[in-house]
């Protein structure tokens, strides 16, 4: 091979790192713009109550059968696992302590955030990548009305409000999933674990779940209206716009997890 | 002022990366005349109306609406020229998680709550004007057939009184007998409300029954225009071929 053709082969593997890389800067980019400028304009009225009603119902209450199937099995799993695991050292009586500080502090706000974001980014976006590729979006900015007070602001506040509530629910029923399985299955004793359980969780584990919860219900509304407002091409663009949607959430929510996790305990 | 144009495009250029959508497109349109620009596929037309209605910016050129400059105003001055223009957009666009009469009342209530009497009547009265009756307010838009949403979205654009509307290839998709119950709608609300009308088209019959002068747009450029009676003896060959319709001449 001629010395140009390795040095041109040379730039194209650089070129072939550098142009994700770059994309990737641009689209975090685009979307903290996109966040801001969504978060100014809900400060300003007009406001639409009934929008936030309506989203209230479709991501709190909608999701409720999901997140509680979600929370009651893995719950029960955990139990056996933290059983199973820590018969080897004699220490199964650690079963309700796990139990409530890996529901809480982790799986609690992350599997309600996986589920909701699967639900609810992939709707958001399919819904708004529709109206944008049907001109309805456009339609709305000439009937004088700001789609992003209308159409995106009632989505993130939706969003952030409805994932505490829907976290706090799941942290109960997966705490009760694994009080369940080991009453009945492991022979625990209801009093000692229900005081075991008690005993063991601190304000601050509330507190950090609440957080995570919110922050997750945030990037989920972000993810889903941000892919939806961005689609381009027909049903297929479409299509696109609610996988990335999801992925896009599904990995804001793992990183900021484990962000929020090294802040508070590294 | 009587002369003074209702929109005015004075060398507004567009371009999207190396494609040049627009370039150098200049004309105006009178109040109360129906201008209609014709042009193939992908001339540029859509991204024209996008601009004026300033749902795009230029990167070149002005516009001026009613001799006021649009391009670079600021939000809130557009949204008060915005209240002057009405949109039928090409496949509708209605609001398909409304009903119709809160789709055709969506310009005066701005998706709020106003008393729902008032609006009914209002959504009522606009869709009489396109023909259609009190039996399709509480239907969906996926309920009705592609000719009654795109008279739907007509009662939508005319419900606020605009002073200018826009048509986007308003009879594209539609059959014989609707395009022509729509061409008579275009020229009945243009004549009884005296709203100024720009549209845009390739559907040659519709353009000789509703304008009053035509521009023809071809690779971004207007190469044409004049009176509508003049279409047919332009001289121009571009013009020529569009007009009737040939698969040979200088456009491919």
């Amino acid at each position: 091979m001629s010395e140009t053709g390795i040095l041109s082969s040379l730039v194209a593997i650089f070129a072939a790192i550098g142009r994700p890389v770059v994309g990737g800067f641009a689209s975090v980019g685009r979307v903290t713009l996109f966040a801001l400028r969504t978060i100014q304009r809900a400060l300003t009225p007009p406001w639409y109550p009934l929008r936030l009603f309506e989203q209230l119902f479709q991501i709190g209450w909608n999701s409720l059968p999901v997140v509680a199937l979600t929370a009651v099995f893995t719950g029960a799993a955990l139990a056996q696992q933290i059983y199973t695991g820590g018969s080897r050292f004699n220490a199964q009586s650690t079963v309700p302590a796990i139990v409530v500080i890996a529901m809480v502090r982790e799986l609690g706000p992350v599997l309600v955030g996986l589920m909701v974001a699967g639900r609810v980014s992939s709707a958001m976006a399919a819904e708004i990548g529709t109206m944008r590729v049907t001109e309805q979006i456009d339609a709305m900015v000439t009937l004088r009305t700001d789609p992003y007070r209308y159409l995106i602001a009632p989505r993130l506040f939706a969003s952030v409000i409805a994932l505490p509530v829907l976290v706090c629910i799941a942290n109960v029923i997966g705490i009760f999933g694994g009080y369940l399985l080991s009453i009945h299955k492991l022979g625990f004793n209801p009093a000692s674990y229900i005081e075991m359980t008690n005993s063991i969780l601190e304000a601050d584990d509330i507190m950090m779940s609440l957080v995570k919860a919110a922050v997750f219900g945030f990037f989920i509304a972000l993810s889903g209206c941000y892919a939806g407002l961005q689609t381009r091409g027909g049903a297929a663009g479409v299509g696109r716009a609610t996988t990335n949607a999801v992925v896009g959430a599904f990995v804001l929510i793992l990183l900021s997890n484990l962000l929020i996790t090294l802040t508070v305990f590294g | 002022m009587s002369d003074q144009p209702k929109i005015e495009l004075r060398n507004v250029s567009k371009s999207f990366g190396s494609n040049h959508v627009l370039r150098d497109v200049s004309f105006s349109v009178a109040p109360g005349e129906s201008m209609t620009v014709i042009g193939g596929s992908g001339s540029g037309k859509s991204v024209m109306l996008k601009c004026i209605l300033g749902l795009m910016a230029v990167d070149a050129g002005q516009i001026f609406v009613d001799g006021e400059e649009i391009t670079g105003m600021k939000a809130a001055d557009h949204d008060r020229i915005r209240a002057k223009f009405g949109m039928l957009f090409q496949g509708g666009a209605l609001f398909d998680s409304l009903p119709i009469w809160r789709n055709v009342t969506f310009a005066l209530t701005q998706g709020r709550h106003k008393r729902t009497s008032d609006m009914r009547a209002i959504a009522l009265e606009n869709l009489e004007r396109v023909g259609l009756d009190k039996d399709v307010l509480d239907l969906r838009p996926s309920e009705l057939s592609g000719g009654m949403q795109k008279r739907v979205a007509l009662a939508r654009a005319i419900a606020p009184r605009p002073e200018i509307i826009f048509f986007d290839e308003p009879t594209t998709g539609l059959d014989p007998i609707r395009t022509d119950v729509i061409n008579k709608l275009i020229v009945e609300l243009v004549r009884d409300l005296g709203i100024t009308a720009l549209t845009i088209t390739h559907d040659m019959g519709s353009v000789e029954k509703i304008s009053d002068r035509v521009a023809m747009l071809y690779e971004g450029a207007i190469i044409w225009s004049g009176p509508v009676s003049e279409l047919r003896s332009s001289g121009d060959v571009h013009v020529d071929q569009f007009v009737q319709g040939r698969a040979d001449g200088p456009i491919v």
